[in-house]
């Protein structure tokens, strides 16, 4: 019975840096320990390093805003992400960790005639590739969240919404943790401040990369550094299409159960949820300006409240708790770029922008595909760095602009 | 906290007051090669350090100008009126 409260490490802490693995990944965010975690369950690859710089999950992965979602506006997207949510709905049986994974409907509202009509495309999209999303009017959206303020008294009056009834949102922490557990379990080695301070290639191939630990030889390596990749493929020389902005979300203090239902307005800037402790969980826009200073802004705060308050008049007297921000790696059309570089053993995960912690598993299982059989799996193909050099972009502008 | 922009016109204003237009490229030539376009349109230097950026002062002046700014700290460190040269980049 005291077994219950006794402390348990989730992963070892590994004393030894080798000086060769099979496999190293910078970063180790949900998705680098996603794709150790599948190169050992579904390939066997347990030669593998997971070097990250400060410690687990301290960047994108422990800042967003947990929403689960897949009502994606080009088909490649909105197929690519109904993979990971099937993935997400069994990753708590699969790793023993309770996620928390509370699917309870996503409410994207429109304000507009315009914007009402880009969610019917969507929704046929989707419908077509079997996601539950459809276009609801005024009076559904008072039946599934009759909190929220339909009168034609806000600035923006809602005309609609598009909903997607299996989106949800995920304990994120647990998410990290859980995938770190598995991959710790399988033999998978993760080093936590061990910094990726130089990259040695030779001929179109990574060789070795250097640590402020000692320089670390491996056969395949892959960056997933969020907010910093350019500055990683750049120590390889590899260019990238991305820009670096800054997030923010704030909190307010805990209430009781009231809002069930996630609520996003692009026409507001804003999206909210009312997390498991009772915390409105309240995110916006990014920033337009590049920045790698990770510091919230008053304006934000103080255009978020009010965009929120024409949608939930009744929180007005709620306090904020606490606000916080982290760095998005923005790709030019919103889509990810997944994959192959012009070096032939140093693969990718970038430009990721605001929705890179819901692809975490399918993130994992593709890129473990591609480094056990070295063919590019046809699901990620779209997301191809390549893809910007002969200008075939998949812009997801219209369902992933608005950071949620 | 965000940070202040000094408009060559106007003087130091708070940075919701402009419009940023991205860090400073040089364009093309006129017989350029699809590679050399889709570099020019995507691709980014995203510098963690000084950079030269364009701005415009959205809410005042309307006036195009460069900043160079630490991307690390957002410290502007001076900020110009760019001389004309004929190409988007100043000198």
């Amino acid at each position: 019975m005291k077994d219950i409260f006794r402390v348990r490490r989730m992963w070892r802490p590994r004393a030894e840096l080798k000086d060769r693995y099979d496999v190293v990944i910078i970063g180790g965010g949900s998705h680098g320990l996603a794709t150790a975690y599948y190169l050992a369950k579904n390939h066997g690859i347990t030669n593998v390093a997971v070097l990250e710089q400060s410690y687990i999950g301290s960047g994108a992965s422990g800042r967003n805003t947990t929403i689960i979602r897949s009502n994606y506006r080009t088909p490649e997207g909105a197929e690519f992400y109904k993979r990971s949510v099937e993935l997400y709905e069994r990753l708590s049986g699969e790793l023993d960790f309770n996620l928390m994974f509370s699917q309870h409907g996503h409410l994207t509202l429109a304000h507009t005639d315009s914007s009402l009509r880009v969610m019917q495309e969507r929704a046929e999209v989707n419908q077509i590739l079997g996601i539950d999303s459809r276009v609801v009017h005024p009076e559904e959206i008072g039946r599934l969240c009759p909190q929220i303020d339909l009168s034609d008294k806000p600035t923006w009056p809602i005309m609609g919404a598009l909903y997607h009834a299996p989106g949800g949102i995920i304990r994120h922490d647990a998410v990290v943790w859980g995938f770190a557990r598995g991959a710790d379990r399988a033999g998978i080695e993760l080093h936590q401040n061990t910094a990726v301070t130089a990259i040695e290639t030779d001929a179109g191939h990574v060789t070795a990369v250097q640590t402020n630990r000692g320089r670390v030889e491996a056969d395949v390596f892959i960056s997933a550094t969020a907010g910093w990749s350019t500055l990683t493929t750049g120590m390889a020389g590899v260019r990238l299409p991305i820009t670096t902005h800054i997030l923010q979300a704030f909190v307010t203090e805990p209430v009781k159960p009231f809002l069930d239902v996630i609520i996003v307005s692009a026409q507001m800037h804003v999206y909210v949820s009312q997390t498991d402790r009772g915390e409105f969980l309240i995110g916006a826009e990014i920033e337009p300006y590049t920045t790698y200073k990770s510091i919230g802004t008053f304006s934000f705060l103080e255009i978020c409240s009010r965009h929120v308050l024409e949608l939930f008049p009744q929180l007005e007297r709620l306090k904020v708790l606490r606000t916080w921000t982290g760095l998005c790696d923005l790709s030019p059309d919103y889509s990810p770029i997944l994959g192959r570089t012009e070096l032939d053993n140093f693969h990718l995960s970038a430009g990721w922008g605001t929705y890179g912690f819901k692809a975490a598993p399918i993130v994992g299982t593709t890129l473990a595909e591609l480094v056990s059989t070295g063919k590019t799996p046809a699901l990620i193909a779209p997301f191809a760095l390549e893809r910007f050099h002969t200008d075939t972009l998949v812009s997801e502008l219209a369902a992933a602009a608005v950071s949620h | 906290m965000s940070f202040l922009l000094t408009c060559p016109h106007c003087g130091s204003r708070p940075v919701d007051e402009f419009r940023y237009q991205g860090e400073v490229t040089r364009r093309p030539g006129p017989v350029a090669t699809l590679r050399e376009l889709t570099d020019y349109v995507y691709f980014r230097d995203n510098v963690a350090g000084v950079q030269r950026e364009w701005w415009y002062h959205r809410t005042g002046c309307k006036t195009w100008f460069v900043a160079e700014r630490d991307t690390r700290t957002n410290e502007v460190l001076r900020t110009l009126i760019p001389a004309p040269t004929g190409v988007a980049t100043p000198q």
